[in-house]
């Protein structure tokens, strides 16, 4: 967030939207490269060994260190680092070590996993947390209000793992009214032609019902979850901001002009709040597209947060890394989006 | 009648001293706060558990290490197993109350480390500005655009599994949010008149910082960590059950639902009561950290 | 505001109803097999490389071989497959066999005796983790044109020495001994890599089934070759998908989502067992859990020693609470059903005789490293064993770690005690004698990392030559007595707690016929399945 915070500061002589750009890409850059430096560093002093996980329990020393050879692992570290470097630069991630694919390939296959099911999370968490979070201000202290703390706390406290086996035991397994675990039924896989990677929107543009109804069915109940824990957090703070405006002198004065209380909440209030609410929900966001690992093993969702702990703990360090760059980037992305908005709604902050 | 006066002492609007202030706004505060049920619930739980964890060997029924293959799995209520066996035939609520110490262990630690980490860099930066906070700012950043569960589990990785390097894990990803909070209200102190005065009267910035830039950050802080606590228990549940937290047979609670898991749809109990745990504690937290945020944060909570 | 709490339940109505016109299928189609499996394992499809259990499976199906495990026919051993007939040399150093005419590979091009030596050859020449299977034979990169050779339709072996024959021709029924195109396969070359980097994520075989695709930790997609020699497979289409969770695994099955559920653990078989239309099939396989000592620390190298950690294992007790079902007692080191094996366990759980036996070798207050994966059974086999040990005074500190990360430590000669699993390679005795009971140089110098005798710094007190003289002997009882002397010679000195052989259990809908996982001496097959 603070991405951007010095970026008005300094001797003024280009246009400052070029500077800022500059700036702004510029630190970028530097986190960028401190992220791949650090899990660079992570992975070669890890005590898994990468050749290992290639040549598995049974190989001979001389398979062994033909291996090591081919992963370049004799050189020195900082050569090692910059060989990666100068890969990525040409937009190369490397191999992974485990499938003998490009890491490209793999993140290709499992982000938009994680991106349609994040999507979908947080518009659950939106959809349902900011009203719950404007009706717990407004009736401050009522039922409602306790009601929505209890839900929020709830949300914040409970096992992830131990609701995911529950939902699935009794909506899929007992009920039987959403699908299992996986992205789509075994009959639809493969059905629609892979445009965006996101099985709702590729059948859509398929124009195919059937294998939409089928995807929703099986993303409804983990995506639900992924809500749940969103909502938590997106009502709580929706509930702190509109106090701090409801307290505000000018909704006072509109309720002396008579305006309804519905417009007093909805154009001026929750209109007052929306750049918080944006950082908020950015954040909510950038966590879930991380990818919830436990999340994605109980559902068999092959989205890049158990790709990357996977890879991670058979140390297969390009696709880790790539796997780190992508959710690194996304989340300095979605850093400078709500920077941007704040900018654009915010008088003050300009 | 002594008590009365100390009472009428404390809420007086005139108070004689500096501590007869402080004190007073100290008491002011826990009336708010004692007037917030749920945040009274949220101490009582927490004051509850440390009761739980210290006297742990009188209040475990068995030794919650003591196997039984023949009697495990046994469901809830069952004859000197309140809340039934593991899969190893140990007695669940032993194992509970044992488990507590580490939860607390975990808390303690993690409470220690991270909002100090933060205090120091966010503090640092903040007050000296220039490059020094170009640069720290820059690791802050990078330590937040990692994913955190990766973070966490390559730390785990390289130092080896086990529950204090499961909580420097925790740590490490947790510190970043408390070094931008500290920064932020330093850079707002910072510029404040009363430090300019206090410089004036010639103290240096390891006196400014340590004496005063510090206790006016620590309000916000505790908040922020308290709310946080939540989210680090269970972050060292998941850790547990990736198999990377403490190491068996310690009754950890988030080793111990990892454990039961394997059961869930016919033997439910075995994960659901540390689950239940957790949550529980969880909970108080939240709860405490929501009834400490309208004490010390009144622009945020009210 | 009210309207507000309207929208709510509007809302809330309106998921409900949607959700509940999505009810499942009740069934898979007739045509298709649909399996739930672990799959993380695959790291390679490439034959010559491919030595995980999930992979092995691909490759058993897609891939024929000169000789054929009948998953029909387990007992029988080896049949012809792509090579109708062979005959041995007078000097038994040369194997002859006649390739099978008019067969096809997937690609229409046809199976000649080239492709099997091309594949043998490639297999040697590229040394890749289960190169060995073949090299033991004395092939090499440099002599394998003139030791492995086509010639008109037959395909000419000559090995170093004398070999069984079975034991060569067991060999060859390993993943290592499938027959790939050679035009296909040359065809995507890369730098001279003979197509190692393209057989990885694709296939060129002439087996029974097509691979579609292969996702890694997703699923593998299967469909019927139709010029498949023996005939096309019933099932047109075989579905892998990898679902981590037994209790996931479980709920698809009872659902009807899925036939067969590969990993279920005890309590969930026991729950699907219940269930309607669910049937549970027992196969015992070829995987033992074994602890090993490190002979290097002082006091585990003490025989009695040695001896008291095998009474320190509740054999009973495990098998028939945490591992019921899914796992035997079995103490030697050829699992049950090879050519050999013993079914001697004399050991039982005896806190008593391993305290004198401990007080003999005068050890008192030990304490010590013991290393194992996180798999959940493994765990709760060290804890029990812990318990145990603490009982007569031995500390037992569990150290969980991920799989690659304990073995790394085994491989370095770390461990005081690793806990963990072996699973034979082919299914001939010498694939567990010669690593369980084989260490020719036991020094650190050797790194025979290989070698589970070398990893535990055990000597074997002789019988390595044992070992050595039992793969050579051509007579079937003459060599079945050698292995049950070395066994029970091994039983009573190795540094190796054999404990439990595994049985897999494979839950499937009442429906399906014929499945076998390849019992212990091979993989799964799917082309005799029927619905």
């Amino acid at each position: 967030m603070a991405l951007t915070d010095r970026t008005g500061e300094g001797r003024a002589s280009l246009p400052p939207w070029i500077k800022t750009t500059f700036l702004t890409l510029g630190s970028i850059a530097v986190t960028m490269l401190g992220l791949l430096f650090v899990t660079f560093i992570i992975g070669r002093v890890m005590p898994i060994d990468p050749v290992l996980a290639i040549v598995g329990e049974r190989a001979s020393q001389s398979t062994y260190d033909a291996v090591f050879e081919e992963l370049g692992l004799d050189k020195p570290l900082i050569v090692q680092f910059g060989y990666y470097i100068w890969d990525v630069l040409h937009l190369d991630f490397g191999t992974s070590l485990l499938n003998a694919r490009p890491v490209s390939e793999d993140i290709a296959r499992v982000f938009p996993a994680t991106l349609e099911l994040a999507t979908l999370g947080i518009f659950f968490g939106i959809v349902l947390g900011v009203p719950l979070g404007v009706l717990a201000a407004v009736r401050k202290g009522s039922w409602i209000d306790q009601v929505a703390r209890v839900v929020a706390l709830v949300g914040y406290s409970m096992p992830i793992f131990w609701l995911g086996l529950m939902g699935l035991l009794i909506f899929y397994g007992i009920l039987g009214w959403v699908g299992g675990p996986g992205r789509v039924g075994i009959f639809y896989v493969d059905v629609v032609p892979p445009v965006t990677g996101m099985i709702l929107i590729d059948a859509l543009l398929d124009r195919n019902w059937d294998v939409f109804k089928n995807a929703f069915s099986h993303i409804i109940l983990p995506a639900a979850l992924l809500g749940y824990y969103s909502l938590a957090y997106i009502s709580r703070m929706t509930r702190s901001f509109m106090l701090e405006q409801l307290s505000a002198e000018y909704i006072t004065t509109a309720r002396v002009k008579g305006m309804s209380e519905w417009d007093v909440v909805w154009k001026h209030a929750v209109k007052n709040i929306r750049v918080q609410l944006i950082t908020v929900i950015a954040l909510s966001y950038a966590t879930l597209l991380e990818g919830s690992v436990l999340t994605e093993i109980i559902f068999s969702w092959p989205g890049i947060g158990s790709y990357i702990t996977t890879a991670l703990l058979s140390a297969d360090m390009n696709a880790v890394l790539g796997g780190t760059v992508v959710v690194g980037l996304v989340f300095i992305l979605l850093n400078i989006f709500s920077d941007l908005l704040y900018k654009v709604f915010d008088p003050r902050a300009r | 009648m002594a008590d009365q006066t100390f009472r009428e002492w404390l809420v007086t609007d005139t108070p004689t001293s500096r501590r007869h202030a402080k004190l007073s706004a100290l008491y002011q505060g826990w009336l708010t706060f004692r007037s917030n049920t749920m945040a009274m619930v949220g101490l009582g739980i927490l004051l509850l558990l440390i009761v739980v964890a210290v006297a742990a060997p009188i209040l475990s029924p068995h030794d919650p290490f003591v196997q039984d293959l023949g009697n495990r799995l046994a469901p809830l209520g069952s004859e000197g197993h309140l809340l039934g066996t593991d899969s190893l035939g140990r007695d669940i609520l032993s194992r509970l109350i044992y488990g507590a110490r580490i939860t607390l262990y975990i808390v303690a630690l993690v409470a220690l480390i991270a909002p100090i980490a933060g205090l120091l860099v966010g503090t640092v930066s903040g007050y000296a500005g220039g490059w020094v906070d170009i640069v720290l700012m820059r690791i802050t950043d990078i330590f937040l655009a990692f994913p955190r569960l990766v973070l966490a589990l390559a730390f785990v990785a390289a130092l080896g599994a086990g529950i204090e390097n499961a909580v420097l894990a925790i740590s490490l990803t947790a510190w970043p949010p408390y070094a931008r909070i500290a920064r932020a209200e330093t850079l707002t102190i910072r510029s404040s008149d009363y430090i300019a005065a206090i410089r004036l009267q010639g103290a240096g910035a390891f006196r400014i910082i340590t004496r005063h830039i510090w206790p006016l950050c620590i309000s916000s802080l505790i908040v922020r960590v308290t709310l946080d606590m939540a989210g680090i228990i269970l972050a060292a549940a998941g850790l547990g059950f990736l198999g990377l937290g403490a190491q068996p047979p310690s009754p950890e609670w988030g080793a111990m639902i990892s454990e039961g898991r394997r059961f869930i749809l016919d033997h439910w109990w075995v994960a659901t009561m540390p689950g239940l745990a957790i949550f529980t504690v969880s909970l108080a937290f939240n709860l405490l950290g929501d009834g400490l945020r309208d004490v010390l944060d009144p622009k945020a909570g009210e | 505001m009210n309207a507000f709490n309207r929208l709510l339940t509007g809302a809330a109505i309106g998921l409900a109803v949607s959700l509940s016109s999505f009810a499942a299928n009740a069934e898979t189609p007739a045509n298709m097999l649909v399996i739930a499996n672990r799959i993380d394992d695959v790291t390679t499809i490439d034959p010559a490389e491919s030595f995980e259990f999930a992979g092995s499976d691909i490759s058993r199906n897609v891939y024929s071989r000169l000789v054929i495990l009948d998953p029909m026919d387990l007992d029988a051993g080896y049949k012809p497959d792509l090579a109708e007939s062979w005959e041995v040399s007078e000097d038994g150093m040369t194997i002859t066999f006649t390739m099978r005419e008019g067969v096809t590979f997937h690609s229409g091009n046809p199976v000649r005796a080239e492709d099997a030596a091309f594949s043998l050859q490639r297999a040697v020449i590229l040394n890749k983790t289960p190169a060995f299977i073949l090299t033991q034979f004395g092939f090499t990169p440099e002599n394998v044109t003139e030791t492995i050779r086509a010639d008109g339709n037959t395909l000419i072996l000559t090995t170093d020495k004398k070999y069984a024959t079975s034991f060569v021709l067991n060999c060859l029924t390993a993943t290592i001994g499938a027959v790939v195109d050679k035009e296909t396969v040359m065809a995507n070359e890369v730098d001279g890599d003979m197509g190692s980097e393209w057989l990885r994520t694709n296939s060129a075989g002439s087996g029974p089934y097509m691979l579609d695709s292969w996702r890694p930790n997703e699923s593998v997609t299967l469909s019927s070759f139709p010029d498949y020699y023996g005939g096309a497979p019933e099932m047109e289409r075989v579905i892998v998908r990898h679902v981590q969770e037994s209790a996931s695994q479980r709920l698809l099955l009872e659902r009807g989502d899925i036939d067969i559920a590969r990993n279920l653990n005890p309590e969930d078989v026991a729950g699907a067992s219940a269930a309607d239309g669910v049937v549970i099939s027992d196969e015992l396989k070829g995987r033992l859990m074994y602890l090993a000592l490190n002979q290097k620390h002082p006091e585990l190298s003490k025989p009695e020693v040695r001896q008291a950690f095998k009474y320190l294992i509740d054999y009973e007790g495990m098998r028939d609470s945490f591992l019921a079902g899914q796992y035997a007692i079995h103490q030697n080191f050829l699992p049950a059903t090879y050519l050999g094996a013993s079914d001697e366990n004399p050991f039982s759980y005896d806190i008593e005789k391993a305290r004198e036996l401990l007080t003999a070798a005068g050890v008192d207050g030990l304490e010590i490293e013991l290393g194992v994966r996180e798999a959940q059974e493994r765990i709760e086999i060290a804890q029990s064993f812990q318990n145990a040990a603490a009982q007569v005074g031995i500390k037992v500190n569990i150290t969980v770690g991920t799989a690659k990360q304990i073995l790394a430590r085994y491989r370095a000669r770390e461990l005081d005690v690793y806990l963990g699993a072996w699973g034979p390679d082919y299914p001939d005795p010498q694939t567990n004698a010669g690593t369980f009971a084989y260490n020719p140089d036991n020094s650190d110098e050797a790194n025979a990392t290989g070698l589970l005798a070398w990893r535990n710094s055990w000597d074997t007190g002789g019988l390595t030559e044992k070992v050595e003289a039992a793969v050579t002997e051509g007579d079937r009882d003459t060599r079945i007595q050698m292995y049950l002397d070395i066994q029970s010679e091994f039983r009573e000195t190795s540094p190796f707690v054999i404990m439990f052989q595994q049985i897999e259990q494979s839950a499937m809908r009442e429906n399906v016929t014929n499945w076998s996982t390849g019992q212990a001496v091979t993989n799964a097959a799917y082309w005799q399945v029927t619905k």
